[in-house]
This record gives C-alpha cells, structure tokens and sequence, in this order.
C-alpha cells in the first residue's frame, strides 16, 4: 500500500477580508487501505484533498507520496494518484462513454483498435457495458459517476482521492457507488459526508476549522463529530 | 454537461460510406469546401451548397428530434446574418452568406456526426506532428482542439441554463442577470474542466511503447 504524508502542511486562500488559513498545520500518515475525511462544509477536507495529487499546492509544510514530494514530482504524482469530483460533469470531458474512457488510455495504447478494446473493458467492469456509445448526457447521475470513477482508474494509478462522490446521488446510487469504492484495489482517500460509507472505511480523519480534531477508528470518530456543538 | 459536438451533433457510430472514410479525408474536404465557398461566393453556389449538405446530413438518418435540434442549431445565426445582410447589401448577397453558412454548418454538422473524437483526434496529432520541432506537442494541440469542439455546445447549454434562472426570477429581460452569471459560469466551466484535465492527467506527453495494463480492481 503507497502512504501519504502531510509534514505541517498548511493552506492559507486569500479572501477580500484578507488572508484566511483554511488548513492549518497538518501532520498524518495515511497508509491504510481506505481512509475517509469528514467534517462540516467548510471545515477543509476537500482541501485536504486536493493537496494529495497537487490540485492545491500547500502554503507551508510538505505533502509526500511514497516519500517524494507532490510539489517537486508533479507529473509523477499525478500518474499514480487519481482524483474523483463531487460532480462527475465536471469530469467528464467527452461526448460519449467509451471516447471519455478512450482518452484516458491513449497514454498507453497507440493504436485506436486497442484504445477501444481498453475501454470497452474498462467499461464493462464497472458494470457500463451497453452504454459505450450512449451521450454522457443521457446517463443516469450514478452511471455517470461511475464513468467518471472508471475514466480515472484507467489510467491504473495506485491512489483514488474521491471528494464527495456521493453527494449528488440517490440512495440506491449512492449505495452503489459506495460498494464501487469499497471493492476498489487502489488506496482510497474518501471525502464524504455519507457517514455509513466513512464507517465501512479503515481509519477516519475529522476535520473542524481547517484543524484535525479526531483521528482514528471511523466509528469512535464518527461518534466525535456527532458529538461536535 | 452538453455531450454534443459541432452544431449539437453527437457521434453516432455506423458502418456508412462516410463512417468509413478516413477522418483526414472529411476533414480536408470540409476545409477545402469552406475556402471554396468563401472564395466564389453567389446565391447560386451557396444554395446548392446548402442543398448537397441537407442532402448528406440527411444521409445520416438523423431522428426527427435530433434533426429539429440541428436546424435550430444551424438556422438561427445564418438567418439573422442573412436578414442583416438582405438589409444592407440586397437580396443576393444575405442569400449566398447565408446559404453558405448553413451549408458549412451541416456539413461540419455531418463531420461531427460520422467521426469519433478519437479518431479526430489521431487524425489532428498526425497533421500537427511535423510542428513538434517547433516545441508543439501533437498529442496537446488535438486535445485542445477537442476540448473547443467540446466548449461550443457546452457553453451554449451554459447559456440556456442562465436564461431559465433569469426567467425563473422574473430578469428574463435584464441583460446584466443574463451576461453577468454566464461570464461566471463560463470561466468557472473553463476552471473546473482544467482542473478535471490536471486531476486525469490528460496534459502530460503520452508515453511511446509501454504495455497495455488495464486494472480496475472493481466488480460492480
């Protein structure tokens, strides 16, 4: 399993009130095989996030992938963490299923036959067989996060970093989704509100105010963050 | 999102005359055909422009739904620029721009309809790939170019979206509660696809030779 480490990473964000810290510093070792990151809105995790695979570059402090640092191996760190949005269009950047995967793998497979064969596989393992060729437009919002999820993992990268993945799902889809990413070999960091989903995982992070306050076994944190005024 | 192409038109796979010809091919005709019609220019050649491209987009047997999308797609511009140009310069002139218009439209429509985005973009790498001793990155310019065949639709339904929100608050007539949010949306449209590019790591150059290794680990 790769490990991430935060070595007093902090983010400050400058605000039209000024200069906000909105993680302050930081230090975990995540080596365990799902970890989930809860916390209110605003309390940094998509923040904490995004550190992981260099969407937000810290302000202080260090984010270290299997040692090297995210903000000195960029494209290395990006080829083996993979990042899931809340919002699976926001991802999605082409029409169709099968071209959105196509062009994940087209680092890898030069000739079109087998860019099409890799997709259609990867496709069919997320249970998205039948729908290559259908507009992303016209996908349910749980199958296009699969898509989305399948259109990262393509890529083989060894971290999964999804932020919030759920949230704009049903029940049923959530739940779905939720099994998809239990099932997955990749390490998982999950961002998540949906706190049956960061029970299931193997160690839980709290974040309140920009500052880790619990850190743990999902369920004595999940028990901390009912308990938060 | 949108998930259409050029004109609103989404790639339908097919085993057609047009399906089969390479994308190169499409591609240099479509341009060859613009350059064309701009050049001689008259109300007798852009109508039978006009006419060969209906009768090609029909060619591809376009449902009824999608073909009254695509004629409101590719109507609405060319008609008022034609209604403009009867108005300043005469009948014959708003008839050949807009014959012409429309005639490019639907054939880009045609092109965007029989060609995947991946084909597209081998195609783009290929003709771009003796400028990468200019320091162009072949792989990045077919991507960026994919990415504004992606942006015009999107940006489009953008548009709609702001409209319905005005509408929805009584500002459908306010230009400030139209133009305002749909700069805002557009550029964080534009912001959240460039950060999606970086989290996929669509921008780096693509490696030569490795092996194919596709893992999932997932058994939905």
């Amino acid at each position: 399993m790769t490990t991430i480490e935060f070595d007093r990473a902090r983010v400050d964000a400058v605000t039209a009130e000024g200069e906000v810290r909105i993680l302050h510093d930081t230090t975990l070792r995540l080596a365990e095989h799902r970890v989930a990151v809860i916390g209110a809105n605003g309390s940094g995790k998509s923040t904490l996030a995004r550190l992981v695979n260099g969407l937000v570059a810290p302000t202080g402090g260090r984010v270290l992938v299997d040692g090297r640092d995210v903000a000195e191996h960029g494209r290395a760190i990006r080829r083996r963490v993979a990042f899931c949005f809340a919002d699976p269009a926001t991802q999605i950047v082409m029409p169709t299923a099968i071209e959105d995967v196509a062009l994940s793998v087209r680092r890898r497979h030069r000739r079109p036959a087998d860019r099409l064969a890799a997709a259609t596989a990867v496709l069919h393992d997320f249970g998205l067989a039948g729908l290559e060729h259908r507009s992303v437009h016209a996908l349910s919002g749980g199958q296009r996060q699969l898509l989305a999820i399948a259109g990262v993992l393509a890529t083989d990268p060894a971290i999964l970093v999804a932020d919030e993945p759920t949230t704009l799902l049903d029940l049923r889809n959530a739940r779905h989704i939720g099994d998809v990413l239990m099932t997955l070999s990749q390490q998982l960091v999950l961002v998540t509100h949906d706190l049956e989903l960061a029970a299931r995982c193997d160690r839980a992070i709290l974040l309140e105010a920009g500052r880790v306050v619990a850190d743990g076994p999902p369920a004595q944190v999940i028990d901390t963050y009912r308990r938060l005024p | 999102m949108s998930s259409a192409g050029v004109a609103g038109a989404a790639y339908r796979p097919g085993d057609s005359f047009l399906h089969r010809m390479p994308a190169g091919t499409k591609l240099a005709a479509l341009t060859l055909i613009g350059a064309m019609a701009t050049i001689w220019r008259s109300a007798a050649t852009s109508t039978i422009l006009a006419t060969c491209a209906l009768g090609l987009y029909l060619t591809t047997r376009p449902g009824r739904r999608t073909a009254a999308r695509t004629a409101r797609r590719v109507l609405v511009v060319p008609v008022i620029v034609g209604m403009y140009q009867v108005w300043q310069r005469g009948w014959d002139h708003g008839v050949a721009v807009s014959g012409n218009l429309i005639g490019i439209l639907l054939l880009a429509t045609v092109l965007a309809t029989v060609t995947s985005i991946d084909e597209m973009l081998d195609t783009i790498t290929r003709l771009v790939r003796p400028l990468r001793h200019l320091g162009l990155q072949p792989e990045l310019v077919a991507f960026a170019f994919s990415l504004m065949m992606r942006s015009l639709p999107a940006t489009l339904e953008t548009a709609r979206e702001t409209r319905q929100a005005a509408q929805a608050r009584g500002l459908e007539r306010d230009v400030r509660a139209l133009l305002i949010p749909l700069a805002i949306r557009t550029v964080a449209r534009a912001r959240a696809t460039g950060q999606a590019i970086h989290a996929r790591n669509l921008m780096d150059p693509v490696d030569d030779g490795r092996t194919s290794r596709v893992r999932s680990g997932a058994r939905p």
